[in-house]
């Protein structure tokens, strides 16, 4: 049983640095053989709980989300593995993309809130350095 | 056999035990509660299908409606501010990202023409690369791997160079090595900015310089010299802590206190001393003296009404889960603010670094 079971590895490389001829991948996706899309590890390089926590939180939060947890391999290697499981048929990819572009949206809320809130302190203390002369 | 007075009783009696358990449902979601030997609630656990009765599917727009930001203070190095309605999870990162993610300019390369200094050469390169450096990183760019060089889109060069004398004109028995020598300190302010080819142009004089130029780099005697030059890459602190642009980023939840009894007379005045000050005040209200909860968030929970064995009972010490209060001292290479923004602003590039990862995959 065990022989049978290969591993199934998808690399995806982009070029993220600049040097010449070097490809660093960024994201693998590791998958049983014999399950259909919706078990999937994916592998994600130069990563740590930094991303990890918080995108395992947003796609916690999807109900059609069935498991997902992430790991630090080892603290030597930074990377993370990130494995979602979805009920029924749906593919992981897409709480995986889902996660991602909600932490977007909350880390651009929470950029625009600060920002007002900055601005809006500022003012204030401007105005009262104002009331003062 | 139930008799009719009974069987209200048990209904009111329901009400009673539902109305608890729903308390203790909102208290196992909102607070982390801290007993005298451990701490309860600790993690997050509002996920869809954990609580029945309720909807934790993520919801942008309630979410949007909850979270507000309100800062507290705010000077040229430092900013308290407090964000509520998140998770601990982003909060968390943000605080990583702070530490560790959002890049400086500080001295990686110190090229040594001269140092006849008793401070070696590396321990001097290494003090020298802890020195904060005031350059905005934004304008520059990492440098490439395996360029020894360096260009001016990457590289900002300091020189260094004093030379210990005697002083001629000391009186002939002083000891006060401030009068005896010239030069005998090498300050900060003895560095001075080399411009790369068009680095004048852009930027004004005085603007590139160490934050502050009084700190102590090395002590000499006469006939010592230092003479070096000095390279400022861009870099994060998750290679070397030099680059982290924070003294420190830190947060702490909002303390909840409650007091589960009303607490009157001596007791009130030792409660009130078991806090940290202003946090419980004690009212005279028709000659008694009653303790009330003032200020809850002055509290640094130093727990010690636990070693109190009445009012160890009395009182409940809680954090509301969800509210933070950041605090970020900034090393001076960028005000607090802009540090803040711009760790989000990195949170927001990894996501998208993934997505297009995503993308460029499905495209094949």
């Amino acid at each position: 049983m065990e022989e049978d079971q290969e591993l199934e590895r998808k690399m995806s490389g982009v070029k993220t640095s600049m040097a010449e001829g070097e490809r660093k991948t960024a994201l693998e996706m590791v998958q049983a053989a014999g399950t259909d899309r919706h078990c999937v590890t994916f592998v994600l390089h130069e990563e740590d709980h930094t991303l990890g926590n918080s995108l395992r939180y947003m796609i916690m939060k999807n109900p059609e989300v069935e498991f997902c947890g992430y790991t630090t391999t080892h603290p030597s290697e930074s990377k993370i593995n990130l494995r979602i499981q979805t009920r029924g048929a749906l593919p992981a990819v897409e709480p995986f993309q889902r996660g991602l572009t909600e932490l977007m949206n909350v880390c651009q809320h929470v950029l625009d809130k600060f920002e007002a809130s900055i601005k809006e302190y500022k003012d204030q203390k401007a105005n009262r350095n104002e009331a003062t002369f | 056999m139930i008799s009719a007075h009974a069987s209200v009783r048990y209904s009111d009696h329901v009400e009673e035990l539902k109305m608890a358990a729903a308390q203790a449902v909102e208290e196992m979601r909102t607070r982390v509660v801290l007993g005298e030997f451990g701490v309860r609630n600790v993690h997050t656990t509002d996920f869809p299908g954990n609580y029945s009765g309720y909807d934790d599917a993520w919801d942008q727009d309630r979410f949007e409606k909850n979270f507000r930001v309100d800062v507290v203070h705010m000077d040229e190095s430092s900013l308290e501010f407090d964000m509520v309605g998140i998770d601990a999870a982003i909060a968390n990162a943000f605080r990583r990202i702070l530490l560790a993610e959002v890049p400086t300019m500080a001295v990686e390369k110190v090229l040594v023409y001269n140092n006849t200094s008793i401070v070696q050469d590396e321990i001097l390169a290494h003090r020298l690369g802890l020195i904060p450096i005031h350059a905005d990183p934004r304008l520059f760019e990492y440098r490439n791997q395996g360029d020894e060089e360096g260009t001016e889109i990457d590289t900002l060069q300091f020189r260094l160079q004093v030379r210990c004398t005697r002083n001629p004109h000391a009186a002939k028995d002083s000891s006060d090595p401030n009068e005896l020598y010239v030069n005998h300190k090498v300050y900060t302010r003895h560095m001075t900015w080399v411009p790369l080819g068009n680095q004048a142009d852009l930027f004004p004089e005085g603007t590139i310089r160490p934050v502050h130029d009084d700190i102590l780099i090395a002590q000499l005697r006469p006939g010592q010299e230092i003479d070096l030059l000095m390279h400022c890459v861009k870099g994060i602190g998750k290679d070397h802590a030099k680059f982290s642009p924070v003294a420190t980023a830190s947060y702490r939840l909002l303390p909840d206190i409650t007091l589960l009894e009303p607490v009157e007379g001596e007791a009130a005045v030792e409660l009130s001393r078991c806090f940290s000050p202003g946090v419980i005040e004690v009212q005279e209200i028709q000659g008694k003296k009653v303790a009330r909860v003032a200020n809850p968030r002055l509290d640094t929970f130093s727990r010690e009404v636990f070693r109190n064995e009445k009012l160890k009972k009395v009182v409940r010490l809680a954090r509301v889960r969800d509210h933070y209060i950041f605090s970020v001292e900034s090393t001076g290479v960028l005000p607090p603010d802009v540090l803040v923004s711009e760790a989000i602003k990195v949170l927001m590039g990894k996501c998208r670094r993934f997505l297009d990862e995503l993308d460029a995959v499905q495209m094949d």
